[in-house]
């Protein structure tokens, strides 16, 4: 009786959830039926828009579940698309090779984190704000202005390339066959996520994890290194964090020093919406996907009403993270009661 | 196996034989914590060296993992596992059963784990996750994922602290099978009774050295007392109290009626007259901690009401009952005793800084007076009272913690386990000062594990069982009389 | 040998060495661009003002010095920052403007409430944001950064729905005294130096400082003492948040206008970065309020000295953000015990040769 009250704590947190996205999403539909709410296609739109989002959020996912968090993924994607941009119209190289070179940045970046993290045992808030504002300096030191990319045709023939999808066209108003379709960062996107999904749950290091975000010190004497799970769970994010720069990049195609800010608070929210406990060693990154898609359908519900200021996004998500907080630590007060 | 002249503790021999119980006895900084250490190679020893059967040469373990791939296990008193994951990924972790694809075989993984819980004979359903089990269970587990991982020796450092008897018959009756299957296991306790009852040999360290290796037989509890102490020891047994006061027409301090805390204690009525020494025994979780708890406030009563002094009361944080003229001195000394960064006169004086509330600090002269009386009253050993806390030594530490409540100058003082984990020598000096502080007309409620040390001290005993008081025992104070109650005798259901 | 080793191990060790090392990289840079190599120090007076690098850094420094503040208490009373104290600096301009201004107006040449209303009314939701940081951490254990990122996100957003997407201008003269002058000395040096002094009055009269220290250091052991952890916690946010709402209106008042995307930008960093560099642990627990207060200036001064040596604003957190990496490097437990195993080390090999 007591233990089925407690898997049912975990678990429904992810139930609200994706109760949250249905809701939200049938209201949306109901309210901006005119407006094409309904198609499949805005749902595609959604994925579309926040495939650099969901990338970024499996890889804080996994930091959360060490009990970490990283704060500097808005300012490492800023990064990201700011080098893949000068890259190719001022220094001309070849994209593919600059995406290669923008993983490896990553890699570095969230190794010296990592390190700062797990061996010298600092605060991983602090670190990853001093990853924040490095990363957003160091894309003014790149370049100060907004840079456009128009020159590399491959570039250009990646991003633009639609992937149709065999079911769901339909006809519109006009008369014209609209196939939905989806573009190469959803894909990206989606690999991402089943990969990450299967390593969380089939792999040692995946398990680790959440072994050291449910008790650091029985990681410790379980024989686990705990600092070199903590470095790798800080290199995957930042890793992710770049892939996710290169589907943003992708979608804008531009790089400016003001992009991507605040998506380290679109991630951690949709990661703690998806039912990922902010004191680690609980979620997974299903929960996550849908806290994208609940993320993604409030901005994209503020956008087609198209009155509302943009600001109310953000209002509206940091709303939700606050609710859903609450509602975390309203369980675990439960739990310890119970006990 | 032996491990000659391990430096950090100078010079300290130990054997332990093949399927062998032995005891690591010594007072607290007698140097066990250090030996344990250095045999699971979380820290380094500068000389000496160890043996393991199966092993030539010299063997060095650098981390707790290197050591278990030795034979060398260890369960610690907090459970060392990860309470969010399943039984049976306790059991494997870092050593996971794999697939040919190289990724965790779940199935394995589950029908292993179930073989060794019933090899074990627990009831428990590995794939739930560990924190739906009771602390003793998960002790159980943490034993059977050492025992697992083929270890020859088996270090249990003080597992018995959280568990109550009968979780403890069920921890020897483990260790009796472990030792049949020729498990050496290095037996670290407290209780003396628990050492007499399961171990083979004692070995006794004293400030950091060897005092002697010795058979149970040879050595009878007082001269094991003696080993570890290093001297005659004071009779405990001197300090008694006169015997059956009445207090009957003692006027009342404290008179609980249907008080409760949902989960921990029943309704509970409970009286304490001026001047009385009230001991709350039963077995660990049957509520003794919890009930006192309630009355003081640190968990809020639901039900009841409370008067103290004669009048009604109603208390929703600690500091309302201080203002009354309570204190508690909390059992986990360390978690909520010690603010350990703060000087040994911090310590003292916040308790009365907060009844005096934040905008009435004292002078500093006046704190530095009542830092000086306490130290000198209740002999605290440290270098000055700048000294910050954390610095002390166990017993120091909870001497401080006492003056920082003798320093408020209570009517009602509750001291939960106030003996726990420090050396004989205080242990009296704290038991003394109960029966002191009785005398001068304040009233207490002595908690402590120990029958014997509730028996010296006490009035009266209330026996406590399943969160509900069953009992109370005034006259004829004697061990079988309390173990009788709290285990349940005829008297009640 | 052993002198120096009692200089470091001195408190206010590290915000003073790091002042004294900024002013001489200040002096060197002076001297070899062939300027009079005391530049730095120089105050002089002009149109009856002050004038000076030296006094430019203390009136830069103002709003960081008063945020640090607050934060020192906060890292010192729940071991986490806030680091929405940048974002509701901007959210009480934006209130406070909109009020002066009224709700839509993107600038005014007169006040639209008293001076005084707008001004308290901004500081007050600055409070109430403190607030409900406050409650989050000290009623519902949320962990202190998550629950001001959520204001660090949304603080911003509020103060620009607040302003209608506009930046709003209060052109009046008494509006900018907060942020200019009085008398000879800038304005912000003075409401720093009483902020400064109420908070030492505050923490030397009261027993808010040991209550503070206490909770930080062990909050179950300080609420059975009779401390009300959850309070003192409350307390120390409201605190912050008050903080930032002072640095929020002059902040505002420089520029007089409320440029919500711009207003406090960052200064989350400096000030964590003042508490680090006064030698406050970031773990919370013991804290020296001098310490972050001198933390405050030199973050200042090295501010100053990165744009003097061509650094700029953009540019600038990258310096920042490594300095915060080193400072809290070193004062990471695993690095100082390797400091000390080889100090053990140099030692014995010294005591091997005598």
């Amino acid at each position: 009786m007591k233990s089925l009250k407690k898997i049912n704590g975990n678990t429904l947190l992810l139930l609200i959830t994706i109760a949250l996205f249905v809701v939200m999403y049938i209201a949306g539909c109901v309210v901006y039926s005119t407006k094409g709410f309904t198609h499949l296609q805005t749902f595609l739109n959604i994925l579309i828009n926040n495939a650099g989002l969901l990338c970024v959020t499996c890889g804080m996912t996994c930091v959360m579940l060490t009990g970490g968090i990283d704060i500097s993924v808005g300012s490492l994607i800023a990064m990201d698309c700011m080098f893949i941009a000068v890259g190719i119209e001022k220094w001309n190289m070849n994209p593919i090779l600059l995406m290669v070179l923008v993983l490896v940045i990553g890699a570095v970046f969230g190794m010296v984190q990592g390190f700062c993290v797990g061996y010298l045992k600092i605060q991983p808030f602090i670190v990853t704000m001093a990853g924040m504002f490095f990363g957003r300096g160091m894309t003014a030191v790149i370049c100060t202005e907004q840079v456009s990319v128009s020159s590399s045709e491959l570039f250009v023939k990646i991003a633009q390339t639609k992937i149709e999808l065999p079911f769901g066209a339909y006809t519109n108003n006009k008369g014209v066959l609209q196939v939905p379709y989806v573009r190469i960062p959803v894909v990206i996107a989606l690999v991402v996520l089943i990969i990450v999904f299967l390593m969380l749950k089939y792999t040692k290091f995946g398990r680790s994890l959440y072994a050291v975000g449910g008790s650091e010190q029985s990681a410790v004497m379980m024989g686990l290194d705990v600092a070199k799970t903590k470095l790798k769970a800080y290199v995957l994010s930042s890793v992710l964090c770049s892939i996710g720069g290169i589907c943003f990049c992708l979608n804008t195609m531009s790089g400016s020093v003001q992009q991507a800010t605040g998506l380290e608070m679109d991630a951690i929210s949709s990661a703690v919406i998806g039912g990922t406990l902010l004191t680690g060693g609980v979620g997974n990154v299903i929960g996550s996907f849908f806290g994208v898609l609940i993320n993604g359908t409030i901005s994209t519900l503020v956008k087609t009403n198209g009155k509302l200021l943009s600001s109310w996004s953000n209002i509206a998500v940091a709303a939700l993270l606050c609710f859903f907080i609450i509602l975390q630590s309203v369980f675990a007060k439960i739990k310890e009661k119970s006990k | 196996m032996t491990f000659p002249g391990v430096k950090a503790l100078d010079n300290v021999d130990l054997t332990l034989r093949k399927g062998e119980i032995m005891a690591l006895m010594g007072e607290n900084g007698a140097g066990k914590s250090t030996l344990i250490k250095c045999l699971t190679g979380i820290n380094a020893f500068e000389a000496g060296e160890i043996h393991v059967e199966g092993i030539d040469g010299p063997v060095v373990n650098h981390s707790t993992l290197d050591a278990q791939k030795k034979g060398i296990s260890t369960v610690y008193q907090e459970v060392n596992l990860c309470p969010n994951l399943s039984v049976a990924e306790n059991l494997y972790i870092g050593r996971e059963p794999r697939t040919k694809l190289g990724t965790i075989d779940w199935k394995e993984m589950i029908s292993r784990s179930s073989r060794i819980m019933k090899e074990l004979e627990l009831d428990v359903d590995v794939t739930k996750t560990l924190e739906d089990y009771s602390l003793a269970l998960q002790q159980m587990i943490a034993i059977a994922r050492a025992v697992d991982m083929e270890c020859k020796v088996l270090i249990l450092d003080e597992p018995t602290s959280s568990l109550d008897d009968n979780e403890v018959a069920k921890l020897f009756k483990l260790m009796r099978q472990l030792k049949e299957k020729g498990v050496s296991i290095v037996f670290v306790t407290h209780f003396l009774e628990q050492v007499y009852e399961v171990c083979d040999r004692i070995t006794v360290l004293r400030n950091g050295t060897l005092v002697g290796e010795y058979p149970i037989a040879e050595l009878p509890r007082v001269k094991l007392v003696a080993a570890m102490m290093g001297k005659d020891f004071d009779d405990l047994a001197s300090i008694k109290t006169e015997d059956n006061i009445d207090f009957t027409n003692a006027p009342l301090v404290v008179k609980a009626k249907g008080m409760s805390h949902k989960g921990t204690i029943k309704p509970f009525d409970l009286e304490i007259h001026k001047g009385e020494v009230v001991g709350l025994t039963g077995l660990l979780g049957s509520g003794r901690s919890e009930l006192a708890r309630v009355i003081y406030g640190a968990d809020k009563n639901q039900t009841g009401e409370l008067e103290f002094n004669g009048q009604k009361v109603k208390i929703n944080a600690p500091i309302d009952a201080m203002n009354l003229g309570m204190g508690l001195l909390p059992d986990d000394r360390k978690a909520e005793g010690i603010i350990g960064d703060l000087s040994v006169r911090e310590n003292i004086i916040l308790a009365l800084q907060a009844k005096r509330g934040m905008f009435h600090l004292l002078p500093m002269s006046k704190q530095n007076e009542i830092a000086d009386k306490y130290i000198e009253m209740l002999q605290i050993k440290t270098a000055s009272k700048e000294t910050l806390i954390g610095q002390l030594s166990g017993g120091n530490q909870q001497k401080v913690i006492l003056a920082r409540w003798l320093a408020t100058d209570p009517d009602f003082l509750i001291l939960d386990e106030p003996t726990r984990g420090i050396d004989v020598g205080t242990k009296t000096e704290i038991q003394k000062l109960v029966l002191k502080l009785a005398k001068e007309g304040k009233s207490l409620i002595f908690i402590s594990s120990e029958i014997e040390e509730m028996i010296r001290t006490c009035n009266k005993l209330i026996i406590l069982r399943d969160g509900q008081t069953v009992g109370e025992i005034t006259e004829n104070l004697t061990q079988e009389n309390v173990m009788s109650g709290i285990a349940g005798g005829g008297e009640n259901d | 040998m052993t002198n120096i080793k009692k200089l470091i191990s001195k408190p206010l060790f590290l915000p003073i060495f790091c002042m004294i090392l900024v002013m001489a990289v200040n002096i060197i840079f002076d001297a070899i661009n062939g300027n009079f190599a005391l530049n730095f120090f120089t105050i002089s007076v002009r149109n009856g003002i002050l004038y000076g690098r030296l006094i430019d850094v203390l009136n830069r420094g103002s709003e960081i010095a008063i945020l640090a503040i607050g934060m020192t208490l906060v890292v010192s009373c729940s071991a986490g920052t806030d680091i929405s104290v940048g974002s509701v600096m901007s959210l009480a301009a934006s209130f406070c403007c909109m009020l002066l201004a009224g709700f839509g107006v993107s600038s005014t040449s007169s006040y639209n409430v008293p001076l005084f209303v707008g001004v308290i009314a901004g500081i007050l939701l600055a409070g109430v944001c403190g607030a409900f940081n406050g409650a989050l951490v000290a009623f519902l254990n949320v962990q202190p950064m998550v629950a001001t990122l959520i204001l660090f996100s949304a603080a911003r957003a509020i103060g620009l729905l607040l302003c209608n997407n506009l930046i709003v201008y209060v052109r009046v003269d008494s509006f900018g005294v907060f942020g200019g002058h009085l008398g000879i000395l800038p304005t912000p040096i003075i409401i720093a130096a009483v902020c400064i002094l109420v908070a030492t009055v505050l923490l030397k009269k009261t027993a808010l400082g040991l209550y503070v220290q206490s909770v930080g250091i062990n909050r179950k052991a300080s609420r059975i003492a009779g401390v009300r952890s959850e309070r003192i916690i409350f307390i120390c946010y409201i605190i912050c948040g008050l903080c930032a709402g002072i640095a929020g209106i002059i902040a505002s008042s420089r520029i007089t206008s409320a440029d919500s995307n711009n207003i406090g930008l960052n200064f989350e960093l400096d000030a964590i970065l003042a508490v680090a560099l006064g030698g406050n642990s970031l773990g919370g627990g013991k804290f020296r309020l001098a310490g972050s207060i001198i933390g405050a200036y030199t973050i200042q001064a090295i501010t100053t000295t990165l744009y003097a040596l061509g650094v700029s604003t953009e540019q600038a957190p990258v310096y920042k953000a490594i300095i915060v990496i080193i400072i809290v490097a070193i004062q990471a437990p695993p690095v100082k015990a390797f400091f000390a195993r080889r100090q053990a080390k140099k030692a014995a090999l010294k005591g091997g040769v005598a």
